[in-house]
Parts: structure tokens; sequence; C-alpha cells
């Protein structure tokens, strides 16, 4: 098993006629996900390297099963996006478009229909599950089929931990990246909650950073709630308060959110914490 | 994106929230003048994004306009918290009755508004909220539904704000609520919010963040990012388009990916350096950004040594190895240069590096290697 994506994902990629929409819809399909449909209002007919193109999700939905949704569209129309991927039905949306203001993303959470819906970002690379489907822009070669699961606020950082496992032998279960900013469709808890169901799933690596109260809250949820265990790490120690570190959810407010509380929360409910990605690698080697 | 204080005031005023009349001033004249065009005594305000202006001596009362004249004078080139003070704001001295608190911000957890309002203002917050949660009164909003005037009405009863000023405050929740939204801020804090002995209520204090992504549908806002960003790395790196944010640090940090970016300052940090800034040049990196980040961070000469930390997935070493190759051809820099390049197409990009780099890069193998040998060649430098 694994989470989220796997053989039975049937995916719908709106903006798939955009030069990074048709990139990666290719590459999801080259990997072996069923990659069903595309959208680009207007262009219904047409195909993207085989894969139909239809005028509206909905059309898309009815007409290929799509129970997945990939939103590829610019951060001025991806709030609509998102909307209609919403209207459409499918059970996972993952958006990776990054930039949509916050307060979109504050009604379109609102809208979702939380327990029937899940989606995973803005602002994220997606989802893989190694050796079944992978739904993003995430180099896939650095994958490979196994029994971790990790979930990220950062992309690149998920890559890097994903190698340093890899070269230690070390394959996923699945790997989520959950997205940088501040108002996400899927939380840390959320996904945890997935891994500790799934059979297949030995162990979590959580990878997070400053800013918000996520990782402390998953803290709690690790202690109370997970028998399968996790392994942490958290970046943006040398961040000074108060500035923002790129990602719009890797900012300090206040005494929350630092990096070194994030630590102690989650050291104190007897999550090891790495100080850097090739030590995190090696306590899982340690732990597996 | 912060605004300084005047920047949020006006913001208020133009959204119906009452502030005192006032000005801004660069110069002690100006400031005089300001004062004159004030009627009664007024209050002289450091324009800085720090907190603790007060206690600083940031914030001082001028009876008349030679007294604030003078007063500018001496808080205009001020140094608070590592900020020099270049503006100040001259408004009306108001005579305060009360000070409350009111703010709406995003709450990330509960992915709603949150409004606070507290019987209790004009000092540290989170003290309040840690030490009498009782005093802050918390609201979260659906924000398909909006703040409604009940919801203001509950607010105000639920903090104790006193009787007389009540009608006030709810208007001033309504519509700072309503500019939360028109803004797309995630923060609009009024700190102290105040009773005057006259009975009027109105924002003392204004601290505003607007959401960055959002700053396309407020053109009016971004303007106003020229003059909040003063280091002229950060400007820069604002007019390329590269994120970037100034450390104190010498070692230079170039990544892609912000998550990587923070993990290379503490791999930095934990192999004894000190990192000079933190630079993304983004998930899909291509030749021009790393070009335009390799400007920004050379034109900065606290930079001792240059770490240069990427894992290609939609951004190809090669593309950042040729990005290095041609901004370094340009600008010619001696500096030592750490590269470590790993993922999508980094054979080639290391190819590239040893046929074309000057020999002032270096490649490492790991993030930590790398970390290690920037660290002990910035410390040669500072040495020599």
């Amino acid at each position: 098993m694994s989470i989220l994506v796997d053989e039975s994902t049937r995916l719908v990629v709106q903006g798939i006629t955009g030069r990074e929409g048709a990139f990666h819809a290719t590459r999801n399909k080259a990997y072996g996900t069923q990659v069903v449909a595309g959208v680009t209002p207007g262009k219904a007919g047409q195909d993207v390297e085989g894969i139909p193109v239809f005028n509206t999700v909905r059309d898309a939905v009815e007409q290929t099963d799509a129970n997945t949704a990939m939103v590829f569209v610019p951060p001025r129309f991806a709030t609509d996006a998102l909307y209609e991927a919403i209207d459409s039905g499918v059970e996972l949306i993952a958006c990776i478009t990054e930039g949509i203001p916050a307060h979109d993303m504050l009604r379109v959470y609102t809208h979702l229909k939380r327990g029937q819906q899940v989606l995973v970002g803005p602002n994220c690379p997606g989802v893989i599950s190694p050796g079944k489907a992978t739904v993003g822009i995430m180099p896939t070669e650095v994958f490979t089929p196994g029994r971790v699961g990790l979930v990220s606020r950062s992309g690149t950082l998920t890559y890097q931990i994903s190698k340093e496992l890899a070269d230690m032998g070390i394959g996923q279960s699945t790997v989520v990246g959950i997205g940088g900013d501040p108002i996400v469709g899927s939380s840390f808890i959320d996904v945890l909650e997935r891994f500790e169901a799934d059979p297949e799933t030995d162990l979590v690596v959580m990878v997070g950073e400053i800013g918000g109260a996520e990782e402390e809250k998953a803290a709690d949820f690790i202690a109370a709630n997970m028998s399968t265990p996790v392994v942490a790490y958290i970046a943006g120690f040398e961040a000074p308060p108060g500035k923002q570190m790129g990602h719009a959810g890797a900012i300090i407010t206040g005494s929350s959110g630092t990096a070194q509380g994030k630590k102690e929360a989650l050291e104190a409910r007897g999550v090891k914490v790495g100080t850097n990605p090739t030590e995190v690698a090696e306590i899982v080697r340690g732990m597996v | 994106m912060d605004l300084f204080e005047y920047q949020g005031k006006q913001l208020f005023a133009a959204h119906g929230i009452p502030v005192p009349s006032g000005e801004v001033a660069e110069t002690p004249a100006a400031a005089k003048g300001a004062a004159e065009g004030i009627d009664g005594p007024v209050v002289v305000k450091a324009q800085v994004q720090v907190g603790g202006r007060g206690k600083a001596g940031g914030i001082k009362l001028a009876a008349n306009p030679e007294e604030a004249h003078d007063r500018a004078s001496e808080i205009l080139g001020m140094d608070i918290k590592g900020h020099t003070v270049n503006t100040v704001w001259i408004e009306s001295a108001s005579e305060i009755e009360k000070e409350y608190y009111a703010s709406v911000t995003l709450d990330r957890g509960e992915k709603k508004p949150l409004v606070m309002l507290s019987a209790v203002g004009g000092v540290d917050i989170e003290e309040v909220a840690a030490s009498q949660p009782e005093k802050l009164a918390r609201l979260h909003v659906d924000p398909l539904v909006g703040l409604q005037p009940h919801d203001a009405r509950w607010l105000t009863f639920t903090a104790g704000i006193d009787p007389e000023a009540m009608k006030g405050v709810v208007a001033i929740l309504e519509k700072l609520y309503a500019a939360f939204v028109a803004t797309d801020a995630s923060l609009l804090e009024i700190n102290p919010l105040i009773l005057t002995k006259g009975g009027d209520v109105i924002a003392l204090d204004a601290k505003v963040t607007i959401d960055n992504n959002a700053l396309y549908r407020h053109p009016d806002i971004a303007e106003l990012q020229h003059s909040v960003t003063t280091d002229p790395q950060e400007r820069m790196a604002h007019e390329k388009g590269v994120t970037y944010v100034k450390l104190d640090g010498d070692v230079g940090i170039l990544g892609n990916g912000a998550g990587l970016v923070m993990s290379t300052l503490d791999v930095v940090a934990l192999a004894g350096g000190r990192p000079a800034n933190f630079l993304d040049a983004g998930g899909g990196s291509k030749a021009e950004e790393v070009e335009a980040a390799l400007d920004v961070l050379l034109s900065d000469p606290k930079v001792n040594a240059l770490l240069v930390n990427i894992f290609g997935g939609i951004t190809r070493c090669d593309e950042v190895a040729q990005g290095m190759i041609t901004a370094l051809d340009r600008i010619g820099a001696t500096l030592p240069i750490v590269v470590r390049l790993d993922g999508t197409n980094q054979a080639e990009g290391l190819e590239l590096l040893s046929q074309k780099a000057p020999s002032n890069v270096v490649v490492e193998q790991t993030m930590l290697s790398a970390a290690e040998r920037v660290v002990g060649l910035a410390k040669e430098v500072q040495s020599a």
C-alpha cells in the first residue's frame, strides 16, 4: 500500500497546454501514472502527447473517470481552477502553483468538501508513491520503492533527504510535499494520520521549517496517536525573527514558530530530530 | 511586506478607521513645518520596523513646532536595534483615557482569520495572552461569511471594553476586518487602540503586513516596497526578482528552494561559520536567475566566501553551472566559491565547471563537506 496516489490514480491536469503543465503531465505519464485527461478552456479536442484535452474539469471527470486533479494554472487563475476541481468532485487535488494569495486559499479551503476530498498544496512539489504513481514535479529518479513515508513543507529538502536515504538503500512508501505557504490544504497531522493507517509504512520522516505551529501540533498528535515511529528535521535555526525566508509560510512571528521551539516540542514527545539531512538519514537507518 | 506605521495609518484612514492627523518628515525643518500645520502639541515618532521604539527614545512629545524641530533632530539618524531612522511621523498628541488592543491575523492552523480584542492595550500582547488569557477575546471568522456586527459586539462584551467606547470599538472592528480582506493583509494590528478623554476611539499605532503573493492586485501598496527596502542588496534583489534576506555573517549562500537554503544556513552555522544571507534562486532556477543571484551576492562587501548548494529537480545543474560561469566571467570575482551540485544533470554541470570555471571555484560532493570547506575558506580570507 501507500497513501494518496497509487495505481488507481486517474489524473486530470489543469493547465495541461501550458509549457510547465505539458512537460510535467508527460513526465508523470512516463513514470506510469494514469494521466487520463487535461483541461484548458477552449482547447477541447486537442491532445498533449496522447492525453485528451477537455474544456472543463467536469467534462474530463465525466468522460474519463478522473479521480485526482493537478493544478498547474498561473497564480492569478489558480483560485478559480481550485474551485473548479473541488466542484468536479475529485478525491484528491494537488496544487503545484506558487504565489496564490493567502486570502484566496482561506476561501478555497473553506469550500473544500473535507472528509471526501483532500487538497495537497499549494506551492508544493506533489505526491509520489515510488514505483506506482507520481503526481507533481518531483525528480522521480531520487526515489525508490520502500517502507519509509516522508512528509515535507519543502521540495528541494525532500529531494535532499530522499537522496540521502537512497544512498543508504532506504526507499519510500509515499512522499508528500504539503507546501510552504501559510494556508495549505493538508497539514502534517492530516498526512501523518494516513501514514499511521498504512500497513506498508514502517517509519515516517517529517521535514518541517520555521513558521506556524503545525510541527508543535504534530508532536502532540504523534505522542497521542501514532505507533509508527517518526523522525523529524527542522530547517531555519539561523533565520532571524520577523524575516520572511522565501516560503511565504516560513516567517517567524513572535516566540512561537522558531526552529528551536519546534525541535524541543518534538523531542519532548520522544521524536528524534536530526540536525542536518545526513543525520536524519542516519537516524532512520538505525531504526528500520 | 511590512509597512511603516505612517503608511499603515494612511491605509487605515483610507478604510475609515480613525487615526490622529499627521504628516511625514525627513528633516527637522520639515518636522517643524508639519507641527505648524497641526493644532496643539504633537508626537514625533521614529519610523522603523522594529518594536520597542518608545523605550529606545524614538517617540517624543513636543509642545510646539520649535520643540518638534529639536525632537526630530534628536530622533532622525538614531539607530534603533540596528535600524537607522530616516523618517519621522509627526502627529497630533492624543489625550489618552484608556488603551485597548485590536488585531486581525491569518490563523494558519485554523485556516481562518482570527480577530483579537483586549481591554488591556499599549503593552506586549503576547505577555497578556500568556499570563492573562481571559483578558484577550478571540474569534475565528468564517472567511465566506465575514465578520458580522454581532461578532464585533460579542468581542467587545467579552473583552470588557468600557461602555462609553463600545460603539466606537465595534465600528473599528468592522472596518478593520473589511480592510484586512480588501488589502489582502496577513496582519492588521492596533496597539494601542485608545479611548480619548474626549470620548473618541482612535488607532494610535498601526502594524500592517500585506501578503506578498497578493501585491499584484494592490499596485498602490506594491509601490511602497521601495520605501520599505533600504538595504542595497535587498533592494537590488527585489529589482532582479531574487528572494534574498541579508544576515550578519560573511559566508554568502546561494541555493534553490527555501527549505534547502534554510537548511544550508543551518549547516554552515553548525560548521562554525556565519551566513551572510538567505538567497533562494527558485525551485526552477535557470542560468539567468543564477546570474542575477550572483550579482546580488557579489555586490556585498561583507561576503568573504560563497557556497552554492543546488539540488537539481526542475532545476538543471548544467544551467546553474552555466549561469555561474557567465556571471563570474563578467564580474571577475576572486573570492573562494564552493559548489555542491546534486540531482538532475549533475555530471554535465560538474563537467562545465571543471572546463570553464575560474580557479577560485572548488567543488565538494556533499552538503556537509561543502559547508565545512566554505567556512574554512571564509576564515582564511578574514585573517588574510
